[in-house]
């Protein structure tokens, strides 16, 4: 009763700060499901729905007791907290039509008064706000009352009607590309318009279906594959694989320029993702100025390769500047490295920090600028070319970009189960213990940022040349904090989980338009919150699901850990 | 003591060896300390600058660096008793410079401004000083306090969100717009102290500074509140055991830090006229730097690493740089703040009064 | 000749000495135990022997091989591994890589190879996990095949000691440093690793120091016993001489004259 009171009121706070910062407003042009629901309404109920489930969620219960089986009484949390938080906005519209604040609040405008109220009169509009976001809540406290594997069919299928709703633009596009344009017109109001009430029902009743059939059978079609003799097994892998190539083949030819543009950069953003997991996933290293070896990677083959490069231009292709911008890069890794090699974990995210910090500054100075350019950076860096084939198009870099993710990723795989892969993780876990073992943690600390750096530095090539100039403004500290949220909301050490993550990080906000003015929002709640949840990223390694679920074990590992004098200093760094 | 000491003991200090990594460090130490050097004399020699112009950058050095001190203090405190970086102290000290300039702004309509200026100020302090503290506050109790007890790097990137999380609340509610303090016509102009004539602004920002770490210094070791939190900084589960309540004490702790960072927000104005959003970021990591210059977890090296720092950022590039004849090199100004971090922990990581934090293992 | 020589070692914590003017010796193939109240200076001699603190004074040589002034992982290299009194597992690790990280310093695949899949470089891993499981099958079932892809946090605090000394043995070391090995386990399993303990010199030919508080161990296991008292050697001999040393049980006991008071 008070968690949900006190829920309440924290979800109102948040459903405040929601419509205050403008979101709502912005989000409204967006209609998911037309004439219901545009997306500003549904986001600010969303976080009713959210607070509601938190404020239904069951105590936590200790073994070897009942636990309290979900009833009404969590329905009822949920509504009570919804309509808390409803008040609370309405608490918002009677004082923004009341005073003009907007000379302070920018956001709190006629328009945002108009959504928030349904068009209603202030009086009449309190109580429906509270009882529609009562609602939502008492849905969010609904979804305990549901047995696992319909929750997961209701969610996933809600889900998909979200993705349908929001990409119609790319939905649109595939379908008419794959001569599927009746489907358009059945579940879209037309091309690149919201999702029709029928077409939302459908597309909720299709994936309902699949998912409820699916429940339980993947893991016994896993198995079967894994049971097959090794021929037979290894000839479905291939075969699979051949098909996600080809798929993949034709995914730029369906998704036209602008989609592929964006693919290339959530492309570039996964190759340095990848490369961070290698010093923070496995090592343990919080390197916070990464971004600098993306700086060494686009920079070198700008001067290398533009003939506009200030001091020195040898106007090699940018094929040929990749060896240099290798070495160039293990340089970088190595002088970064080396003074902060005995540091502590915070100390050395912070130093890092401010060795990214120092690179932009310098390449943005004038004093470099006969080197770098300065601000007006470097322009007319060729495109990409490999024998006869020209790569301009953002629709031909989807191939290379790609082919560099996909050595990345085998980089990963191949070094978690190496010599150093095991080194770097020994550091992580407790690095004193680590040398004590033989493990020469120079060689260890230089080696997982050389690689690392090496990595982005091939997403910076990529980038310059794509780009066709680099201007140091580029190389900002929120570089280096993406790609880390990438990492960390995908789950650290998982390949999948960082591909998944650099997609929905990258290509949401940058097909979002609106999403984008408040992409960096996000990133900080989800930072936060995966934090505080859930660690280990929603596509977990497996190992790190055991690692920070198994609790009663990890209760007796911390203790271990922290030893009878709450000693933090033992504790592995890299346990994140 | 003895227990403590034996059974297993932090290593202390490692004889000095010669390996790869010591070479590159002595190398780059002495490089520094070569640049800076030779840049002084080259400066100093050319007598580019007068010696009052010389005295002018001293006292802007020592004014920003009174408001570094400020924030450092949240860092410092919150590193003693938490052991990790409070990245988002920052923006706390943002959200209390945001809170003050609209506070002055509407203050700056009314002839309060101008007939009772010391009013006013304070005003504008309090209400600086009641955002950040509950800012501060709020981001404890959200985002710091269900992870006690986490290997350290957990709360440090959750820290980092909320950076974030609090800059673009900021920017969406406010806007990104750019916004001017207002000035108070009795803080233009200089004024004569011992001879040395000073920036009016300037005088009331080093002034407040040095009350307020005078009253945290004397609450701090004086009351029983400070008396507990030295002790949960000293080991929070034996504070635990002797009565104190960690959770309360660190709440008072962040509050505490929150509001030195309030202050420091409502003093910027009057400094640096200008305020963004994203305002938080640098004059942060410049408190954090001065807070590790100092030693981190201790209140009188913030101070000292502030105003250090400070000085070395506002003569530094005139000293060091201009001796080159580098082309704008204020450009470079922040690049000193950086690598005064980077020198400091490489020369003495301890700081200049603090305990061995910083390394490990040396 | 000694296999380890350790003479005028001394180490200063502030104001505390911790270690003070030590001279021990050991020879190849002995088990020595180190005895000794809390706080005499047990573990900061495993922490200097092995090179993860340096001392203020004093030479450690072994086999022949100046100690001071290497770090850990040099003078793991030279054949000298330990365990740690309060288990320092890498807890995220399975048990199997736990046992295969022992073996990095008797390896020398680097990254390339990993990333290239040399011929070497596979032999070499293979080899890796070989010697890792027959290291895990010493112990018989207690570390048994099913565990071995298991998170040695998941273990049992026995067997968390138990891979604690197979790491230790994957480094292919001469001498053995253990450090309270018994210490919470229950009386059957104490029993089950004196008898390993024993195993382990005479199948394996290690040679052993340990420190250790449960008597009976010391005295089944021990050729030698060194007693320590606020970081000096009261006395060293067998079991029997010095269980009956007055020193001995005055550092243990206190002085009769205390006891009353």
């Amino acid at each position: 009763m008070r968690r949900a009171v006190k829920l309440g009121l924290a979800g109102g706070a948040a459903m405040v700060l929601v419509a205050a910062i403008g979101m709502v407003a912005a989000f409204q042009a967006r209609m998911l499901i037309d004439p219901i629901l545009p997306l500003g309404t549904f986001f600010l109920y969303l976080v009713a729905f959210i607070f509601g489930w938190m404020a239904s969620k069951p105590p936590v219960t200790l073994e070897g007791f009942e636990p309290a089986r979900a009833g009404i009484r969590n329905v009822l949390a949920g509504a009570m907290a919804g309509a808390l938080g409803g008040l609370c906005v309405g608490l918002l519209l009677i004082v923004m039509t009341t005073w003009d604040l907007r000379g302070v609040f920018i956001a709190l405008s006629p328009e945002l008064a108009e959504i928030l109220s349904f068009g209603l009169p202030v009086a009449a509009a309190i109580p429906v706000i509270a009882l529609v976001a009562g609602a939502a809540g008492a849905l969010g406290g609904a979804v305990h009352l549901l047995s696992p594997r319909l929750r997961r069919a209701v969610l996933s299928a809600l889900a998909w009607v979200l993705v349908f709703s929001l990409f119609t633009d790319i939905f649109g596009q595939a379908f008419t590309a794959l001569r599927l344009e009746f489907l358009v017109d059945f579940i879209y109001t037309g091309r690149g318009g919201a999702l029709t009430i029928v077409g939302a029902i459908v597309v909720f009743a299709v994936f309902f279906v699949l998912y409820w059939w699916m429940s339980g059978r993947t893991n016994t079609l896993r198995q079967r594959v894994q049971s097959m003799p090794r021929g037979q097994r290894s000839r479905w892998q291939i075969g699979a694989a051949v098909i996600i190539l080809v798929v993949l083949y034709f995914v730029p030819k369906i998704m036209g320029p602008f989609v592929s543009q964006i693919l290339v950069t959530a492309g570039i953003y996964l190759l340095m993702a990848l490369g961070l997991n290698i010093v923070v996933g496995y090592a343990g290293l919080l390197d916070l100025g990464y971004v600098a070896f993306f700086a060494v990677g686009a920079y070198t083959t700008a001067i290398l390769t533009s003939p506009q490069s200030p001091a020195f231009s040898p106007e090699l292709s940018v094929v040929a500047s990749i060896p240099f911008v290798m070495i160039a890069a293990a340089v970088a890794g190595i002088l970064v490295a080396t003074p902060v090699i005995r540091m502590r974990g915070d100390y050395l995210a912070i130093v890092t920090l401010g060795f990214g910090e120092i690179a932009r500054i310098l390449l943005n100075s004038e004093w470099l600028a006969p080197y770098f350019g300065g601000a007006q950076g470097i322009t007319n860096i060729p495109d990409l070319q490999i024998g006869p084939l020209t790569f301009s198009t953002p629709q031909d870099y989807f191939y290379p970009v790609f082919l560099f993710v996909l050595f990345a990723a085998y980089v990963t795989y191949a070094l978690q189960n190496s010599r150093w892969g095991r080194a770097w993780m020994a550091m992580r876990e407790d690095e004193s213990v680590a040398e004590a073992m033989g493990v020469n943690i120079v060689t260890a600390k230089l080696s997982a940022f050389v690689v690392g750096a090496i990595l982005a530095s091939f997403g910076g090539s990529l980038f310059a040349s794509q780009i066709g100039s680099v201007f140091p403004h580029t190389f900002d500290i929120v570089v280096s904090i993406t790609v880390l949220v990438i990492i960390i909301v995908g789950g650290m050490g998982s390949v999948p989980g960082v591909a998944l993550g650099a997609i929905v990080l990258i290509v949401l906000p940058n097909l979002l338009r609106e999403f984008s003015e408040y992409q960096f929002l996000f990133y900080g709640v989800l930072l936060i919150v995966m934090m505080l949840n859930r660690p280990e990223g929603f596509i977990p390694s497996k190992r790190r699901a055991q690692e920070l679920h198994s609790e009663e074990m990890a209760q007796d590992a911390w203790l271990e850990i922290y030893g009878e004098k709450g000693q933090p200093e033992q504790v592995p760094e890299g346990a994140v | 003591m003895t227990e403590a000491a034996t059974v297993d003991a932090r290593p202390v200090r490692r004889a000095a060896r010669i390996t790869p990594v010591s070479i590159f460090l002595w190398a780059l130490r002495i490089a520094a300390l070569a640049i800076i050097l030779y840049g002084s004399y080259l400066s100093i020699s050319s007598g580019r600058l007068s010696a009052a112009q010389w005295r002018d950058l001293f006292v802007f050095g020592i004014s920003t660096g009174s408001v570094y001190a400020l924030i450092a203090l949240g860092y410092t405190m919150v590193y003693g008793v938490l052991r990790f970086i409070n990245f988002a102290h920052g923006e706390v000290f943002m959200v209390g410079a945001m809170m003050a300039f609209y506070v002055a702004n509407a203050l700056a309509t009314t002839t309060l401004w101008t007939s009772s200026p010391v009013v006013s100020l304070l005003i504008v302090l309090v209400a600086a000083m009641a955002t950040s503290t509950s800012v501060a506050v709020i981001v404890e109790r959200i985002a710091y306090r269900p992870l006690r007890g986490a290997p350290r790097l957990i709360p440090l990137i959750t820290s980092i969100g909320a950076s974030f999380t609090i800059q673009y609340l900021v920017r969406g509610l406010v806007g990104p717009s750019t916004k001017a303090f207002p000035r108070m016509e009795q803080l233009r102009g200089t004024t004569e102290i011992l001879g040395v004539v000073i920036l009016k602004s300037q005088v009331v920002v080093i002034v407040a500074a040095l009350v307020m770490m005078a009253g945290l210094y004397l609450f701090v070791e004086r009351t029983r509140t400070g008396k507990s939190m030295r002790a949960v900084s000293e080991d929070p589960e034996t504070a635990a055991l002797m009565g104190i309540d960690v959770d309360r004490t660190i709440v008072k702790v962040f509050a505490i830090g929150g509001a030195m960072a309030g202050v420091a927000g409502a003093l910027w104005g009057l400094v640096f006229p200008s305020l963004n959003f994203f305002s938080g970021f640098l004059p942060g990591i410049k408190a954090f730097t001065s807070a590790v210059l100092g030693g981190i977890g201790n209140i009188v090296g913030a101070m000292l690493g502030g105003v250090s720092l400070g000085i070395f950022e506002s003569v530094g590039p005139s000293l060091v740089l201009a001796g080159y004849e580098i082309p704008a090199f204020s450009q470079l100004k922040d690049v000193v703040a950086y690598a005064a971090l980077v020198l400091v922990l490489i020369f003495r990581p301890t700081g200049i009064l603090g305990e061995r934090l910083a390394q490990e293992r040396t | 000749m000694a296999l380890l020589e350790i003479q005028g070692l001394s180490k200063a914590f502030g104001g505390l000495r911790a270690i003070n003017g030590l001279d021990i010796t050991v020879d190849e193939g002995e088990v020595v135990s180190v005895i000794g109240p809390n706080g005499a200076g047990k573990t900061t001699f495993f922490n200097l022997v092995t090179g993860m603190e340096s001392p203020d004074e004093g030479s450690i040589v072994f086999g022949g091989q100046e100690l001071v002034g290497l770090r850990p992982n040099q003078i793991l290299q030279l054949g000298m591994a330990r365990t740690f009194q309060n288990v320092r597992l890498f807890p995220a690790m399975t048990v199997m890589e736990n046992v295969m990280v022992g073996q990095h310093s008797r390896t020398k695949a680097g990254l390339l190879g990993a990333i290239l899949k040399t011929p070497s470089q596979r032999r070499e891993e293979r080899e890796i996990e070989e010697r890792s499981k027959e290291v895990l099958s010493f112990f018989g079932t207690r570390l048994a095949g099913y565990r071995h892809d298991e998170l040695s946090m998941t273990l049992s605090y026995a067997n968390r000691r138990r891979l604690e000394i197979a790491r230790a043995m994957a480094t292919n070391p001469r001498l053995l440093l253990l450090d309270e090995p018994t210490a919470g386990m229950n009386p059957r399993e104490t029993i089950e690793l004196t008898e390993l303990i024993g195993q382990l010199r005479s199948e394996r030919a290690y040679t052993i120091v340990l420190i250790e508080h449960d008597m009976q161990v010391v005295r089944n296991v021990s050729d030698r016993v060194v007693v320590l008292d606020h970081g000096v050697k009261l006395t060293e001999g067998s079991y029997d001489e010095v269980s009956t040393n007055e020193k001995v049980i005055e550092a243990y006991l206190g002085r009769p004259a205390e006891l009353g008071a």
